[in-house]
């Protein structure tokens, strides 16, 4: 009986073992493959063109969806926050919430989550097709290194689309809270805007959550672009890459945002 | 070459709606003032207490604001808060004006409110506002008012 309960630890121990191992083999990698790519920077700069078509694949084809969810993400927002303040006589306030809720939070973290599902999942599929059908491996041949020609314009594409994404889903939410707020539910508009501008600040909300987006368009992309690399050369791999790159960028997003937010920018 | 126009196009209508965007978030949304800049002209006043104001709080006279705080930060030797204070360089201050701490509304953040004087000399940098009043605690308040009114009473 005892020996029997000690082979069971032993193999939970082996497991524990084995996973730690792979998720620190796998963070490392990653790591690596992060410093590879930084490396690589300068020679995709020399090719803009490729740079542009990515801003234009994980961008401009992410807009829609951006701004739709952001007008409603905002309309409610003001929705919300008007059936709790006006209980206050405060709804003139639901613009100051709507703009720092839209701005410090719901912006940057919103939009990684929607770019890791509309542009991640398709880099990381792009990508592991191209491993699957060895186009990786024909670059290779014809020592044109795919780091630099594939990964790293992709890369550089979802780092500066994803900003851009953020700073046009507030914006929408603004609007959208302006819309509900002022023309649906009849709040005053010289005071929703008013509040809004005495309690924004520039540096303190609007610039932390550029740079939250900044921090997330790098985690997103990183993360699609190197597990669509290293996806197994197989349909199925390439699916499952695909989910991973998802929600490992989800998780990411996250943990980051609150780490951020913590330790980087509001912390006083 | 049709398609590469087209990527192009898109590209860049994109990035120009990003900068819409901020530019959208910086002026419509936040209040664009002028004295949190490097412009200006610094004060300090010291106080007894100073209650919950923050660097970055308003100082304002007579409603208006003019400038933030910049520092707060206690004089071991005297034993007092002294708060550095930013005001916006086209509002010049008689130099026997007073500094008070006061709180926006009932549960509104505390503000340095500035009372002018009637000197006729200004205030410079670096100047030291001499006449200060403390931030009002709500429990000091409280137990004056208990403790006066109980020993009154008999």
């Amino acid at each position: 009986m005892s020996r029997e309960n000690s082979r069971g630890l032993r193999r939970i121990a082996l497991e524990i073992v084995h996973s730690l191992r792979s998720f620190f083999g796998t963070f490392g990698a990653g790591q690596i493959f992060f410093l590879r790519i930084l490396v690589n920077i300068p020679y995709a700069l020399a090719r803009p063109r490729l740079i542009i078509k990515q801003v234009y694949v994980t961008g401009v084809q992410s807009l829609v969806v951006i701004m739709l969810a952001g007008f409603f993400v905002g309309m409610v927002l003001a929705l919300q926050s008007f059936l709790t303040l006006s209980r206050f006589g405060a709804e003139d306030s639901i613009g100051m919430v709507a703009a720092l809720g839209l701005v410090r939070e719901l912006g940057p973290v919103v939009t990684a989550l929607l770019f890791a599902g509309r542009a991640g999942t398709a880099l990381s599929s792009e990508i592991g097709l191209m491993r699957a059908t060895d186009q990786l491996s024909g670059m290779e041949m014809m020592a044109v290194d795919p780091i630099k020609r594939v990964i790293v314009p992709r890369f550089l594409g979802g780092v500066i689309a994803m900003p851009i994404l953020a700073a046009i889903f507030s914006a929408m939410g603004i609007f959208g809270a302006w819309l509900e707020g002022v023309v649906i539910l009849g709040v005053d508009e010289g005071a929703f805007w008013s509040q809004m501008q005495a309690q924004v600040d520039l540096r303190d909300d609007v610039m932390s959550g550029v740079i939250k987006s900044v921090f997330f368009g790098i985690a997103a992309s990183l993360l699609a672009v190197f597990e669509g690399y290293n996806s197994a050369p197989t349909a199925e791999g390439v699916g499952r890459a695909t989910t991973r790159a998802v929600v490992h960028t989800s998780l990411t997003v996250l943990i980051l945002n609150f780490m951020l937010t913590a330790w980087l920018l509001g912390g006083k | 070459m049709q398609q590469i126009r087209a990527v192009e196009l898109g590209t860049g209508l994109f990035v120009f709606m990003g900068i819409l965007a901020l530019f959208f978030l910086t002026t419509r949304v936040t209040s664009f003032d002028s004295y949190s800049g490097e412009g200006g002209y610094e004060l300090t006043a010291r106080f007894d207490q100073v209650g919950t104001l923050k660097t970055r709080s308003p100082v304002s006279i007579s409603g208006v604001q003019i400038g933030r705080v910049t520092a707060i930060d206690f004089d071991v030797d005297r034993l007092e808060a002294v708060v550095t204070m930013r005001i916006a360089s086209r509002y010049r201050i008689p130099n026997d004006s007073d500094a008070s701490i006061l709180t926006s509304g009932i549960l509104g953040g505390q503000y340095i409110g500035l009372q002018p004087g009637g000197a006729e000399e200004v205030f410079q940098d670096g100047d030291e506002i001499a006449f200060t009043q403390s931030a009002v605690v709500l429990e000091q308040l409280i137990s004056k008012y208990l403790f006066g009114q109980s020993g009154g009473g008999e």
